[in-house]
């Protein structure tokens, strides 16, 4: 008998009490999916975004669309990057005013994970930003990258739009279905790297980049 | 002949031959720095988790729906391990089934043989924890290293976890930074020299000593903490960006997953990515999820296994009452809040599976034929407080005392050959009644005190009154006369430490 086959039967076995009804008869969930989150107690929807992604030590800025070039150019200077790495689905318009930065945009074949590691930055779009929680989904589509770059390079200079943010984790969810029934992975990203192993103090920046800067562009960019 | 080792030892003796909970805990209670360590650690994230929660106010709708999903998976759970299969396999993983620790181990040293590589990166993961895996590859020729900051401390450290969540709570930084200066170099990427014991360059250590173990890894192994029957994904939340090494830069990825890490559907996740942070690390959100459904082109591994494991799982399935604690999604927020683990800390458990979860998984899991498991549904003061945490409902405090019953059933069988009925459960809702006012507790352990039949110093107030105590007291092979109540040496302890 094959592993799975004695396991299926020894399941089977340990559930003869279970009566033969389908699964969600037998156990309701009392929950409604999908919903929105009530944010009015904590502020308007983009403020609380920005508040709790500011919770976590990450720095964010918010401009208008027509900025959004110089805010990106800004926040390569601000953290102190001299290379960056970018998808090659990224806008190459918003890279115009940095001026100054080595820009290699990745094509195939893919960089190395060495090669990767000796870039200070990285500047990609996002998928869905959550204002409940401060957390920023990716879901890797072209202006995103494959996962590898938005992880080696220290650095992280992320673009939200106003209306990519959403109240809480299930309009989220939601949203994100259809790029993980295409088969693509999803990074949620809270903050910069972070750890609480030595007597529970924070500490950031352990492997992930230990700088996060999130532009927040007002119009859809 | 002696060889040489890949990686640190971890300390001598096997877990399972651990000494009775309550042996175990009086050798951990010597200890005063880790007392002190854990006191700290577990009140402030006791304190954070509360506030994490307070800040719901549909906090019990997400604990009842979280619950509700688990029972619903469990008890239903051929069909969505079947779908959960079939969703991996249409995405190019390939998935194993591993009936026991051995099964699994086999497996997953066939995998990393067949690519040829003698080391792995390793995310932290309680299933390979639990199947003892870093040895099994040890002894296959095969580098495990460690990559969460607290596991690599426990490695370099010659030591074993203590705690879920943050497995080297019961070290401070200075034992840190001993460990580092000590180890790293034999292993790796050296620390910097005069390395101090301020965390951010702890930290920096860990992530200098790791960074080229990351970028050369070709193999990685990790577990996951949900399993997405319908879309065929697998979740890891973690905090370091160590997880997403290990799940990006190299070609092969082995997942060793527990069969009851199902969730039915993707929409699932908003019910459990709720309730996980803010119970575990008490943050809102954790800084990195990291979900993937098989191989997905041109990113990540395209060499991807998922290796299902039973390893006790069904015999825990087959108690109707104690399935419920496979439910768990490992939070630790029951390790945090109980009054027994703050003081021994997770080694006297004698499992990778500590605190008020463990004292109820590793007998139904593992059987109760060993002394320390024999010994851990009675590691409980019953104040019930893990039971209002658990974001999955899981009665613990309830499923200790159906441990207990058990526990007292396969002794009497054992010394008699036959069932009796037992006083137990008369003596648990006894003990209740009393645990519920501390006045009645103190006044019943008085009583204890003076009669000298006691259980043992943690479990001397379960069954504080002279009845019920009695005929339990008769049942076990202790019969410790205490010079204080627990109770009285909480208070007492606990004093002391508050003004150190
Ligand atoms: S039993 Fe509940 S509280 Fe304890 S670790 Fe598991 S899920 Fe968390």
């Amino acid at each position: 008998m094959s592993a799975k086959s004695e396991i299926m039967q020894r399941i089977r076995t340990a559930l003869e009490d279970v009566p033969d009804i389908p699964a969600v008869d037998d156990v309701p969930v009392p929950w409604e999916f999908g919903r929105a989150v009530d944010l009015s107690a904590a502020g308007e929807i983009l403020d609380v975004f920005v508040e709790r992604v500011e919770d976590y030590h990450a720095t964010v800025v918010r401009c208008p669309a027509a900025d959004l070039p110089v805010a990106i150019a800004d926040g390569l200077r601000a953290t102190g990057a001299t290379s960056a790495v970018v998808p090659e689905g990224l806008n190459p318009d918003w890279l115009s005013a940095a001026d100054g930065v080595r820009f290699t945009v990745e094509t195939m074949p893919h960089l190395s994970p060495h090669e990767l590691n000796r870039i200070d930055a990285v500047v990609t779009a996002s998928a869905v930003g959550v204002a409940e929680t401060g957390t920023i989904v990716l879901d890797h589509s072209a202006d995103q990258g494959r996962r590898a770059l938005t992880l080696v390079p220290d650095r992280h200079i992320v673009v939200i739009g106003a209306d990519q943010v959403v109240s809480g984790v299930p309009e989220a969810v939601a949203l994100l279905r259809p790029a993980v029934e295409a088969g693509r992975p999803l990074t949620w990203i809270s903050g910069p790297s972070a750890t609480s192993d030595i007597e529970l103090s924070r500490v950031e920046g352990v492997h992930g980049p230990r700088h996060l800067y999130v532009i927040l562009v007002q119009e859809r960019p | 002949m002696t060889t040489e080792r890949l990686t640190p030892a971890p300390p001598p003796g096997e877990l399972i031959d651990s000494p009775r909970f309550p042996v175990a805990a009086r050798r951990e209670l010597g200890n005063a720095q880790q007392r002190r360590n854990l006191h700290h650690a577990t009140r402030t994230i006791r304190d954070k988790r509360a506030q994490a929660v307070g800040e719901m106010d549909n906090w019990q709708e997400l604990r009842a729906a979280g619950g509700a999903i688990k029972s619903r998976v469990l008890r239903h759970l051929p069909e969505y391990l079947e779908q959960l299969e079939a969703s991996l396999t249409r995405n190019g993983a390939t998935v194993h089934w591993a009936g026991d620790a051995a099964e699994a181990n086999r497996i997953v040293i066939d995998l990393v043989q067949q690519t040829g590589s003698t080391e792995v990166v390793k995310v932290k993961s309680m299933a390979t924890q639990e199947i003892e895996l870093n040895e099994a590859l040890e002894e296959s020729g095969i580098a495990a290293w460690e990559t969460d900051l607290a596991e690599l401390i426990v490695q370099l450290g010659h030591d074993r976890p203590s705690h879920i969540l943050v497995p080297a709570i019961h070290r401070n930084r200075s034992e840190v930074r001993d460990i580092f200066l000590a180890e790293m170099g034999n292993y790796g990427t050296p620390p910097p020299p005069g390395l101090d014991d301020d965390p951010v360059n702890l930290a920096d250590a860990a992530r200098g000593h790791l960074r080229e173990k990351f970028l050369r890894a070709r193999v990685a192994v990790s577990g996951a903490n949900f399993a997405i029957a319908d879309t065929g994904s697998l979740v890891v939340v973690e905090s370091e960006g160590n997880g997403r090494m290990c799940l990006t830069l190299p070609e092969t990825l082995i997942s060793v997953v527990g069969i009851e890490k199902v969730l039915p559907s993707f929409e699932d996740l908003e019910v459990f990515m709720q309730l996980l942070p803010r119970s575990s690390t008490a943050e809102r959100m954790n800084p990195y999820t990291s979900i993937w459904s098989g191989a997905s082109e041109g990113d990540g591994p395209q060499n991807v296994h998922v290796v299902l494991i039973d390893n006790g799982r069904t015999k825990a399935l087959a108690d109707p009452q104690g399935r419920t604690a496979l439910r768990c999604i490992r939070c630790s927020a029951c390790l945090n809040i109980c009054p027994v683990f703050e003081k021994v800390g997770g080694h006297a458990y004698g499992s990778v599976y500590p605190g008020p979860i463990g004292a109820i998984l590793n007998p139904q899991i593992r059987g109760t034929d060993s002394a320390v498991d024999r010994s851990l549904p009675f590691a409980s003061t019953l104040c019930g407080a893990c039971t209002e945490v658990c974001p999955v409902m899981i009665p613990i405090a309830d499923l200790l005392v159906h441990m207990r019953s058990k526990v007292v059933d396969a002794k009497k069988a054992e010394n008699t050959g036959v069932h009796l009925p037992h006083a137990e459960p008369a003596m648990m809702k006894a003990g209740a009644w009393v645990m519920a006012d501390h006045r009645r507790l103190e006044a019943a352990q008085l009583a204890t005190k003076t009669s000298g039949k006691v259980l043992g110093h943690f479990t001397d107030h379960i069954g504080a009154l002279p009845w019920p105590l009695s005929k339990w007291a008769n049942a076990r092979d202790t019969a410790n006369p205490p010079t204080q109540t627990f109770r009285d040496w909480w208070k007492a302890n606990r004093a002391q430490e508050e003004q150190k």
